[in-house]
């Protein structure tokens, strides 16, 4: 048999950590999304052991202090556009992320782009695009309703976003997407290991 | 992860394109990592024999000899391992019947084939640079659709 199921990354991402972090006894705090304080000395070896076992669940830690702001601008904005009809996406997102981070929306903005490859407006607005194929795959709000939770001005511009990201129209990404599940389900895979 | 390069495969029979494209690759900012295959045949012996490492993204003509890129396409999506592979299609021929196809097979990105250079490289280099985000900002790579 099969069936769909839906995953929250997040949710996962935690829990994995805090079992390992519990499994090598250690006394820890968890902070925000992705800061993990060791109340306790902490050696190399355990922090290889540690780094060790993270990695086959693709979880890395990061040491270097550009890479760690850059991992906190990516968790805010994300924050940010996880917060809905209240977030500052539209109004004030320089002000939001400089007050957060405690940097100027200049350097923060410099450093994301010499990094990234991209600008933090377009980490964004991918992110907010990721976002709304989310909520197009796994729940029944129509694209009305998406565009008004995401602080989109309209349905129009919610859709040219989209389209300008993807390359396809909201309708047309969920048709694909559901018909690629009836494809999955019609024919099994075959059993290869690698 | 910044300093990795993306290892790039390109399956294409035809000798021109393949130069174009890994010329192309040379002048984006990302750093790539570029090897040709010359046909469907080829690629899938390649990508079966476990001596070899994994593209983080696979490029796919649709028109090959001996095995099309459809067939290519369906074939990866049916083993296991080969599953996280990103792959992009390109092709002269691009109606939506056929971008659509090439999605529900399981595609992530879709390039109808420009008739000039710049255009190329700009193309490219926006699919490296979002295939990058997908591998390094915890993306769900299931919804990774992109038609150029």
């Amino acid at each position: 048999m099969k069936f769909i199921i839906q995953i929250d990354i997040n949710i996962v991402g935690k829990k994995l950590l805090q079992e390992h972090l519990d499994q090598m006894q250690l006394n820890y705090i968890l902070r925000g999304t992705g800061e993990v304080e060791i109340n306790e000395p902490f050696s190399d070896d355990k922090l290889n052991e540690l780094t060790l076992g993270l990695k086959k669940y693709g979880i890395v830690i990061i040491e270097d202090e550009k890479s760690i702001l850059i991992q906190k601008i990516k968790d805010a904005i994300i924050e940010m556009v996880y917060m809905d009809e209240n977030s500052p996406i539209t109004s004030g997102m320089p002000t939001f992320l400089s007050d957060k981070l405690k940097y100027s929306y200049g350097y923060l903005s410099n450093l994301f782009s010499s990094f990234t490859y991209t600008s933090i407006e377009n980490f964004t607005q991918l992110q907010k695009i990721e976002r709304s194929k989310y909520l197009i795959i796994n729940t029944a709000l129509n694209i009305s309703e998406i565009a008004w939770k995401l602080n989109y001005s309209s349905i129009a511009h919610f859709s040219n976003q989209f389209k300008k990201v993807t390359g396809l129209t909201p309708s047309t990404f969920q048709r694909i997407i559901k018909k690629r599940r009836q494809v999955q389900i019609k024919e099994p895979d075959i059993e290869t290991n690698s | 992860m910044q300093n990795d390069s993306i290892y790039v495969l390109l399956a294409d029979d035809d000798e021109d394109d393949r130069l174009f494209f890994k010329v192309a690759f040379e002048s984006i900012k990302i750093k790539t990592l570029v090897k040709t295959v010359n046909d469907g045949v080829e690629l899938m012996n390649y990508l079966v024999d476990n001596q070899n490492k994994l593209p983080h993204i696979l490029f796919l003509d649709l028109n090959m000899p001996f095995k099309s890129g459809m067939e290519c396409l369906q074939e990866i999506k049916k083993i296991d391992y080969l599953k996280d592979v990103a792959i992009a299609i390109y092709s002269t021929s691009a109606s939506e019947q056929e971008i659509e196809d090439a999605f529900v097979n399981g595609a992530n990105v879709y390039i109808k084939k420009p008739h000039d250079f710049t255009t190329l490289k700009k193309f490219l280099e926006e699919v490296i640079t979002i295939n990058w985000h997908y591998l390094t900002s915890g993306l769900n790579r299931d919804c990774f659709l992109l038609s150029l």
